[in-house]
């Protein structure tokens, strides 16, 4: 049985797609058979951040209507067999979406792959509550400032009584908190919300932290999964968030300011 | 993708009827002057004008002295509209007068899951509301999340988490908060001027106390961040340390 993972937050902006792209990627390259659906319809990039938009033929909502079979929509990555991407419709909206659709799409999927990355519009209207309707794992991506702690906290309370698990009383979804574009700099000048004051009003298990960085647009722009680009900050980082959610202990980098010291650097920095 | 996807598509269930459990607000009613309770009501709805917008409200007429007299639902219901409420049905009464109120008013006929013993016929009883028999305390362990609403009717709330901005916890009794209270809390909403509201660390959007409330702004700044108990006194919100 797969285990399905949603990349939330309720504001948008913030790194779902970056995090799904780099999330599937990282597990994918562990070994693990991983698929990532797009659940944005009509707004999708997905295929983008992942460098496959020039082969797209079929989609989710093709597949969830029958139109073609779920070998023929998904799309396998170049770069690691074990990865394959379901993008989401363009020319469609949100209501061709289903909850038995994809809930059946799901089914499918879970009898071939490992890790299910079901990357969630902004929002909390019906692609979001469906995104993470049938999740086992949620990922709540957070920018460290005011508005999008609240949108996550409110995303929060719907994932707590709107998913599958909370209508049947199953087991609650397993709930993550992966801090996105954190500058230590600004949080040591008191212009940035740190890590422990984002804990007060959320008070999740932290997965990581990623550190604002320039090589996330150059991801995007290239196509290229940001966990690829291993000299980076946040691609490093997001290595490590892929390490912390397979089980391993990773201490958090990225967190406090880089003293820069002459030592540091004679001495392997 | 197997052909028989496409056999599937044809059924789908529209939906399911299933049995769910509800909080309502109950209007016990102790009179049955149709314009003395019209009056009254609107007076207390002024109060919180918003809180009781569009809220559904059961009708309890358990609590009058005569359980064979004639009530005007058709009355009753229409001063309820006026105030914004919702009526959804009956409760507590004999079967004429269940009949009358769904001929007239159109109200369903409803089980409360609590009751108060009954009257004995012959004894008149003081007009004052009579105390619950039963108390029952909800407790909530997980954190009360932005966007939530959690209510207790005839009964305390006890959240043992903290309770985040924009969620709204109320309760017809008193209110506990072991943790930072930064939503809405609303103690007493029945009208029951004696409940209080206790928490860890104040930093409210709101708190009321049987319709008396004081917003965020107004609470002085040595308050906050402090455990405090909150209590009406003489029509006006007491916040003190605790």
């Amino acid at each position: 049985m797969a285990r399905i993972i949603v990349v939330t937050s309720g504001k948008g902006g913030v790194g779902k797609t970056t995090t799904s792209a780099a999330m599937a990627m990282g597990l994918a390259l562990k070994g693990h058979r991983t698929a990532v659906i797009d659940f944005d319809v009509g707004l999708r990039n997905l295929d983008l951040i992942m460098g496959c938009e020039r082969r797209v033929v079929y989609d989710f909502v093709n597949v969830i209507n029958g139109e073609s079979t779920l070998n023929q929509a998904l799309i396998k990555d170049k770069r690691c067999d074990k990865l394959f991407i379901l993008p989401a419709s363009q020319t469609r909206d949100k209501e061709s979406l289903t909850v038995e659709g994809v809930g059946k799409v799901l089914e499918d999927l879970s009898k071939d792959f490992e890790f299910i990355v079901c990357d969630s519009p902004a929002g909390i209207e019906r692609g979001a509550t469906l995104a993470m309707y049938y999740a086992d794992d949620a990922i709540v991506v957070t920018n460290p400032e005011v508005s999008s702690v609240r949108d996550s906290d409110r995303m929060l309370g719907i994932l707590a009584s709107k998913s599958r698990r909370a209508e049947q009383g199953e087991e609650p979804i397993k709930e993550y908190l992966l801090l996105t574009r954190y500058s230590p700099e600004r949080v040591k000048l008191g212009e940035m919300l740190s890590v422990e004051d984002v804990q007060d009003i959320l008070s999740l298990h932290l997965l990581g932290v990623i550190p604002e960085s320039k090589a996330v647009l150059n991801a995007s722009n290239s196509g290229v999964p940001v966990i690829l680009d291993e000299k980076s900050d946040a691609g490093q980082a997001f290595s490590d968030v892929v390490r912390r959610y397979l089980g391993e202990h990773v201490t958090h980098r990225f967190i406090d300011v880089e003293k820069k010291s002459i030592f540091g650097r004679l001495f392997g920095g | 993708m197997p052909a028989s996807h496409s056999e599937s598509a044809e059924f789908v269930n529209a939906f399911e009827i299933k049995s769910g459990a509800v909080n309502l607000p109950v209007l016990k009613l102790l009179s049955v002057d149709m314009e003395y309770v019209s009056s009254q009501l609107w007076q207390k709805i002024r109060q919180a004008p918003e809180f009781f917008r569009n809220a559904p409200m059961a009708i309890d007429i358990h609590s009058l002295v005569d359980a064979d007299v004639d009530i005007d639902f058709v009355g009753l219901v229409r001063a309820m509209r006026d105030c914004g409420l919702i009526p959804v049905g009956l409760c507590g009464g004999a079967e004429r007068q269940n009949q009358a109120a769904q001929a007239a008013a159109g109200l369903s006929v409803i089980s409360l899951a609590r009751h108060e013993l009954p009257p004995p016929a012959s004894a008149p009883k003081p007009k004052a509301a009579p105390p619950p028999a039963e108390v029952h305390t909800k407790i909530v362990e997980q954190p009360v999340r932005s966007g939530q609403r959690i209510y207790v009717a005839g009964g305390d709330l006890v959240v043992m988490s903290q309770v985040s901005a924009g969620a709204e916890i109320m309760a017809d009794g008193n209110i506990h908060v072991y943790g930072t209270l930064r939503g809405r809390a609303l103690a007493g909403v029945q009208g029951n001027l004696g409940c209080r509201i206790f928490c860890h660390d104040l930093q409210a959007e709101l708190v009321s106390i049987g319709g008396h409330y004081k917003i965020s702004e107004n609470i002085d700044d040595s308050l906050r961040g402090v455990p405090v108990q909150i209590y009406l006194q003489d029509q006006s919100l007491i916040i003190q340390r605790i």
